[in-house]
């Protein structure tokens, strides 16, 4: 990995007697596609705004290539940022909006038109500039945020739900391209988002965050196939938890015993035996397979036709539910209602974390 | 969402077939309040004065003559520009302006607070900002009087604090019409920048910062352009009544403060009165108005379009 730009150091955010960041500490590397992700109320906008310098931290350090940015203003910090609404100054045309930033940095009208235009080129909006953001439809609008933020070419981009007010298509076509100008313009993307999905496919690396602590910073697929705690197995995606008593631990191997008898050895983080822990079993790891060869026996309940997929509800013994993603093929079979069937556990479909 | 275009669209087409029954009231109150007196004045400033007040039914260019010209006392000289008048409008206009001046550079602060307060306490200093408008403006005015006369408490606290060793002599004055003017009409500057603020979206004011603004930077090139509407309407509710205004400078002012306001009232108070001057000065007064108003709109279509 390259050099970093960000380093956020034990940051801790207060709001009167709530704490929305706790000791936050993350480094962010040069050119790097960074996403935050959480639900609604995590944190990750209070530390993007905390970056850009819209919220006084209440401790810690922010330092930007080794420099504590903290105690500056907003406008002191090479940092942009594109609003989750745009905020585009309505009176102001198209043009003057992306020139606005330069002319603050003491560009000549010149130079700064010069570059204005090259950066709406960038975002392809090149043939209004003379338009008003009013004038123009939320993707175009989100557009001229992109390429008014990048106008100054800020050691750090940040964009707070960039997506989130665009329809699914535009969202799903805006992604793609997001990451192609990050890649041309080498500039470090702080990306905010709730969205899972976007966070999976544009990112170098997550942090996934909640309840304002940082849950676990990794690349995509990282987070995905070897999520650090129940939290991230559970917002990530879409999986099985299921309460299951620990047998054993050593080397990042964890034996557990299955509902119904029978063991399994299964990745963990966890580096010591506790009496009980929780088992991620991924929906779509999980196959059909007859009663003798099967790691898992379950009764099947209900199943939901989803196109691409089916999803088949089953019943452990317990009682308890859990959910088999199965590729809709010709070929598949799918269990009657209330019989009895064999699961099969692919490699990366279990992984125990901590109760 | 493009499922309901269409059913959107149907309904503003029948609201828009209705909008000419809509607006009926609308027309029936602009014509008979506004249309036929204002109607009515014109023709008055046309007609010629009866001495004990009321017209004659009778062509005349008198009023607008006894405005603009001066002929000698006995009406026999050639005439010459009269600036009795002129000078009263100058003088109204540059007061008015001022007071719309004072109103603006108090009331958009008083705006800002209001408006970034929360909810509750929003309401809470709006009431205390309309709350002396509750009370008549006749009475406010010489409550005004009451409190800056030299024997009055403004000046009993100044002595006493030793501030001063005499009275101020405010009243009589050109300042304290304005002071007048500027207590009147704050309100009506103050109300409509509130709005204006209220909407105001302050993500615009953080893109702003974000973009290297600082906070005058910020306030000159970002808020006040956003919220103009606000203040051009606060401007022209306060300066149009202020020019039409004859209690505050009747109460505060001396004979040197005399405004438009009181030339109209005088002509159609009592027995000394005049009618169609009254009516020719208030046509005048009004076309002013007009002309400002006008061009404002000019400007702000010449804007639009740029």
């Amino acid at each position: 990995m390259t050099g970093t730009v960000i380093n956020i150091d034990r940051v801790v955010k207060r709001f009167g007697t709530f704490t929305a960041l706790h000791e936050v500490s993350l480094d962010i590397a040069e050119n790097e596609f960074f996403t935050l992700l959480g639900p609604s109320g995590c944190g990750k906008t209070t530390l993007l705004r905390c970056i850009a310098g819209f919220e006084p931290v209440s401790g810690g350090q922010i330092r930007l290539h080794g420099e504590d940015i903290a105690p500056l203003p907003p406008f002191k910090r090479p940092v942009n940022t594109v609003f989750q609404h745009y905020a585009l100054f309505p009176h102001m045309t198209v043009l003057e909006n992306v020139m606005f930033g330069l002319q603050r940095l003491g560009w000549s009208v010149v130079d700064a038109e010069g570059r204005a235009k090259q950066a709406l080129e960038l975002v392809h909006l090149s043939q209004f500039l003379k338009r008003r953001p009013g004038q123009l439809s939320g993707g175009q609008q989100q557009r001229v945020a992109l390429a008014r933020a990048l106008a100054p070419e800020p050691k750090v981009l940040l964009l707070d739900e960039p997506l989130s007010a665009l329809d699914l298509k535009l969202r799903q076509a805006v992604r793609m391209e997001l990451k192609q100008i990050q890649r041309e313009t080498g500039i470090a993307f702080v990306f905010v988002t709730h969205d899972q999905e976007e966070a999976l496919t544009m990112s170098d690396r997550i942090a996934v965050m909640s309840d304002g602590h940082v849950q676990q910073i990794g690349a995509p697929r990282e987070i995905y196939e070897a999520p650090a705690n129940r939290f991230v197995a559970d917002f990530i995606g879409e999986t099985n938890l299921i309460e299951v008593p620990v047998l054993g631990i050593s080397d990042g191997m964890a034996e557990v015993s299955l509902p119904g008898g029978g063991t399994l050895r299964c990745p963990t983080p966890l580096s010591r035996a506790v009496g009980q822990g929780i088992l991620s079993l991924r929906p779509e790891r999980i196959d059909l397979c007859p009663a003798s060869e099967a790691d898992l026996t379950v009764i099947a309940t209900d199943q939901v036709y989803l196109g691409t997929d089916i999803q088949l509800k089953a019943q452990l013994e317990g009682g308890q539910e859990m959910t088999i993603r199965l590729q809709n093929a010709e070929a598949t079979r799918l269990p009657e209602r209330g019989t009895q069937v064999g699961l099969r556990l692919e490699a990366g479909a279990a992984r125990l974390l901590s109760a | 969402m493009a499922a309901m275009a269409p059913g959107g669209a149907s309904s503003s087409e029948i609201y828009k077939g209705n909008a000419s029954r809509l607006l009926l009231p609308t027309w029936v109150v602009i014509g008979v309040f506004l249309l036929v007196p204002v109607a009515l004045m014109a023709t008055y400033s046309f007609l010629t004065k009866e001495f004990r007040g009321g017209v004659i039914w009778e062509f005349s260019l008198a009023a607008y003559d006894q405005f603009f010209l001066d002929r000698g006392l006995f009406g026999d000289e050639p005439p010459k520009i009269e600036w009795t008048y002129i000078t009263i409008f100058w003088r109204s206009i540059w007061q008015a302006g001022l007071a719309t001046i004072l109103c603006l550079l108090i009331g958009f602060p008083t705006a800002w607070f209001i408006a970034t307060r929360d909810a509750r306490m929003r309401t809470v200093w709006l009431l205390v900002v309309t709350v002396p408008y509750w009370v008549n403006l006749l009475i406010r005015t010489v409550s005004m009087k009451f409190l800056i006369r030299d024997e009055g408490p403004l000046n009993a606290m100044l002595l006493w604090s030793g501030l001063i060793d005499q009275p101020l002599g405010l009243i009589n004055t050109n300042l304290a019409v304005q002071l007048g003017l500027f207590y009147s009409y704050l309100p009506f500057m103050v109300l409509p920048i509130y709005a204006a603020v209220e909407r105001y979206d302050f993500a615009l004011s953080e893109a702003a910062a974000d973009l290297y603004a600082g906070r005058w930077t910020t306030l000159r090139l970002v808020i006040l352009p956003v919220v103009k509407p606000g203040i051009i309407a606060g401007c022209i509710l306060v300066f149009v009544p202020s020019l039409g205004a004859f209690l505050a400078p009747d109460l505060l002012g001396g004979a040197k403060s005399f405004m438009i306001g009181s030339l109209i009232e005088e002509q159609f108070k009592g027995a000394a009165g005049n009618w169609p001057f009254g009516a020719a000065a208030a046509m005048i007064l009004m076309t002013i108005v007009m002309i400002v108003l006008l061009v404002y709109a000019r400007s702000q279509t010449r804007e639009a379009k740029a």
